[in-house]
């Protein structure tokens, strides 16, 4: 048992440090690091460094641009990317839509969208939830009927994410209304946002963002060729995402940043005794996680399995950090500031309750568990 | 990078498991806990062969040179089965002696398995601050005599010798002394320990000092942390057994929603007290400077008292009245569970030494 990082594998995490160190734009670290709003530009700008460094995709195949990095260095790399500071690079394209096409689409797909992706020529998003259909997501209800070379798209969706900034959407659609099991009738498709009848309003949400969208679909034509995989097979598509192997779900770099940076905020407090176990309990309760991702890395590296319900667990624990992490954060200003950043953190609060919903609920992910691990 | 055992570690862990498994069945564990040694001499015997009682010596003196993650896989399958043999006990003793003038003459007979140690080093009123040594010695001639009175020492009353914290001119050193008469008691967690009245005992010093003993209990801080984890996964495997064979409602009670996150729950404490115990291990053997060791150990034992709780605790609800019932081994992992969470200190004395380093 050695719980350090190789040699080389320090190497490769210098190396990585390094880079960032001369390549972070300064403007853009702050913006992250003062909990600004971080525009559509802001968000392409740091993709499109990426992009030029060869290093924006790094989990695929080097024939599209990956980096041929084995999956310690992957993890290393983006909990680099957290601990500097950058910004967060948009999910929806790269780790999302990509691995999809990478999996199921057929070569045509893959040549008219991957390198757009790589190159962030387009803005995507994620077209899952409904008013009707959250965690229980097989029971969508937004229509696609097939009608000649397209489909006919009615119906909406909700909860989507930078849908405003967005050039393209996949969706999960229903395109068998009586299909014998309701996860068979459902389809991926990729729609053009500029497509007529596609209609965007804002949800603005309880710290006065604008991040995610309603999303109206009223009889959007989409050409049949824009299907993923065979109609009806829309499940298999959404599920195999969902296990795809997502290496920093505990955004532990992220959190080992914000800790720094409580701590010297914090310095005030510091005689506190009860603020100071709080904090030190998140701490160690982030020394813990850091350990069992790397546990789990460890075991996959080894056995070649997907992670499976373990990447439920570090949802889990990794967001009731960042939760808390926030939370303490919000305690140790003084209450009586309203200054710029005291009033950013605050509303960062306020922003990340999202974590434990977003993404198949904490409730959701202790439901994987529970039957994919403990048999329930 | 690297997070198993090795061929050597894994094997042996192997053996004591079915050793445990064959040997030290609850049944078996319960008349052990009964009779008046409060451990097994037959067991302890086999440990010996085993090579368990000179793991972590040094092989001038018989032993393998081993360190707290090569004791991680056996502390844990103790931990599981509800070991009660005076083990740790003899460990830190040894661990103190192996670094004395006196490890020649004394060691071999404990790797041997002929010699069993208890640590006498706490006093009451002390609780888990480790300078706090009233018991004192005194030079008589040619002499150190002992002079004081200590608590609850695990092991004391199975153990051959005695290691002696005591305060002297120079400041806290350690002693090796024979046992006098102790009136043994058996802990919450059915282990045997006993009061130790020191008059005018004599001793021989060891040498050592606050740091030496700031270390063996680091070390045995670990290695609790370890069998803790071990116990946990008794708690969970036995609680979610339960889960799936219980029925109520006409369904098993694991079907229930409200039951099976709390199960889950359980089963994320385990992992992150598991992670925490390799961090623990690892430290202490990675020759660190004293105060990462002690942050590690420190960050490791608040983790696992809080999750030591916290399963413990939801192994006997979710068992409902059952869980009560000392006829179920949960029952018994409680006690011992909660034993563990306070042992070497709970959480609230980890949660400031973490603070203060």
């Amino acid at each position: 048992m050695d719980l350090n990082y190789s040699h080389e594998e320090l190497q490769f995490r210098d190396e990585v440090r390094a880079w960032l160190a001369g390549n972070l734009p300064s403007d853009l670290r702050d913006k992250v690091s003062s909990y600004s709003h971080l525009s559509r530009e802001d968000l392409m700008r740091w993709h499109r460094i990426l992009a030029d460094k060869g290093w924006v995709a790094p989990a695929w195949p080097k024939e599209w641009g990956g980096t041929g990095w084995n999956l310690v260095q992957r993890y290393i790399f983006e909990e680099e990317l957290g601990y500097a500071g950058a910004p967060p690079l948009i999910p929806f394209g790269l780790a999302m839509c990509a691995p999809v096409l990478l999996r199921f689409g057929t070569e045509a797909q893959k040549k008219r969208f991957l390198p757009r992706i790589y190159r962030g020529d387009d803005f995507w998003c994620q077209g899952y939830s409904e008013p009707g259909s959250g965690s229980d997501l097989a029971s969508l209800k937004t229509k696609a009927v097939r009608n000649g070379d397209h489909y006919a798209v009615n119906g909406q969706k909700i909860w989507t994410t930078l849908a405003h900034y967005a050039d393209w959407i996949f969706c999960l659609v229903r395109t068998d209304a009586n299909a014998e099991r309701r996860q068979e009738g459902i389809s991926f498709l990729l729609m053009d946002m500029k497509s007529p009848g596609i209609t965007v309003r804002p949800l603005i949400l309880l710290d006065g963002a604008h991040e995610v969208n309603e999303v109206f679909f009223d009889d959007v034509k989409v050409p049949l060729e824009n299907l993923v995989y065979e109609e009806g097979k829309g499940w298999t598509v959404a599920k195999y995402l969902l296990g795809y192997e997502r290496m920093n779900t505990g955004r532990i770099g992220e959190s080992k940043r914000q800790l720094a940076k409580l701590k010297e905020y914090c310095s005030s407090l510091k005689n506190d005794v009860r603020f100071r176990d709080r904090l030190s309990r998140v701490e160690v309760e982030l020394m813990a996680l850091e350990i069992t991702n790397l546990r789990f890395l460890d075991r996959m590296r080894r056995t070649g399995q997907p992670p499976g319900a373990d990447v439920s667990m570090l949802k889990i624990k990794g967001t009731e950090i960042q939760q808390a992490l926030t939370e303490l954060m919000m305690q140790a200003a003084d209450p009586a500031a309203h200054d710029d950043f005291s009033v950013a953190l605050r509303k960062k609060y306020l922003s990340m309750r999202k974590t434990t919903i977003y993404a198949g609920s904490n409730e959701i992910q202790r439901n994987i568990i529970a039957k994919m691990t403990l048999g329930l | 990078m690297n997070f198993d055992y090795n061929e050597e570690q894994q094997l042996l862990a192997d053996s004591v498991r079915r050793f445990l498994e064959k040997d030290y069945d609850f049944e078996t564990r319960g008349k052990i806990v009964a009779s008046s040694d409060g451990y097994s001499p037959r067991v302890w015997a086999t440990l010996a062969e085993m090579g368990l009682t000179g793991l972590p010596f040094p092989a001038d003196y018989g032993g393998f040179g081993g360190g707290a993650i090569d004791l991680m896989g056996i502390m844990e399958a103790f931990g599981e089965a509800l070991v009660v043999e005076p083990y740790l006990p003899t460990l830190m003793g040894g661990y103190i002696i192996a670094r004395s003038p006196q490890a020649k003459s004394a060691l071999p007979a404990v790797v041997e398995g002929k010699l069993k140690l208890a640590f006498a080093h706490s006093e009451k009123g002390a609780r888990y601050d480790l300078s706090r040594v009233k018991t004192a010695a005194r030079r008589s001639g040619a002499q150190w005599l002992l002079e004081g009175e200590k608590a609850a020492v695990l092991g004391a009353p199975a153990a051959g010798k005695l290691v002696v914290s005591a305060s002297t001119p120079d400041g806290i050193r350690l002693f090796l002394a024979d046992k006098p008469e102790v009136k043994a008691f058996a802990t919450l967690d059915e282990m045997r320990a006993a009061d130790i009245v020191l008059e005018s005992v004599k001793a021989e010093p060891l040498g050592g000092d606050l740091a030496l003993i700031e270390e063996v209990t680091d070390f045995a801080t670990a290695l609790v942390c370890a069998e803790a984890v071990g116990a946990m996964k008794f708690a969970c495997d036995t609680t979610l057994e339960y889960l799936k064979t219980r029925k109520q409602f006409g369904a098993p009670i694991g079907s229930f929603q409200a039951l099976q996150h709390r199960m889950v729950d359980m089963v994320i404490a385990q992992e992150q007290a598991r992670s925490m115990a390799c961090l623990a291990c690892s430290k202490v053997d990675s020759n660190a400077d004293a105060r990462a060791r002690a942050r590690a150990v420190s960050a490791a034992k608040i983790k696992i008292a809080d999750n030591a709780r916290h399963i413990s605790q939801e192994s006997v609800q979710l068992h409902g009245g059952m869980g009560m019932s000392e006829e179920l081994k949960v029952s018994h992992t409680f006690r011992r569970l909660t034993v563990l969470a306070g042992q070497f200190g709970d959480a609230d004395h980890h949660l400031a030494r973490f603070a203060a380093l």
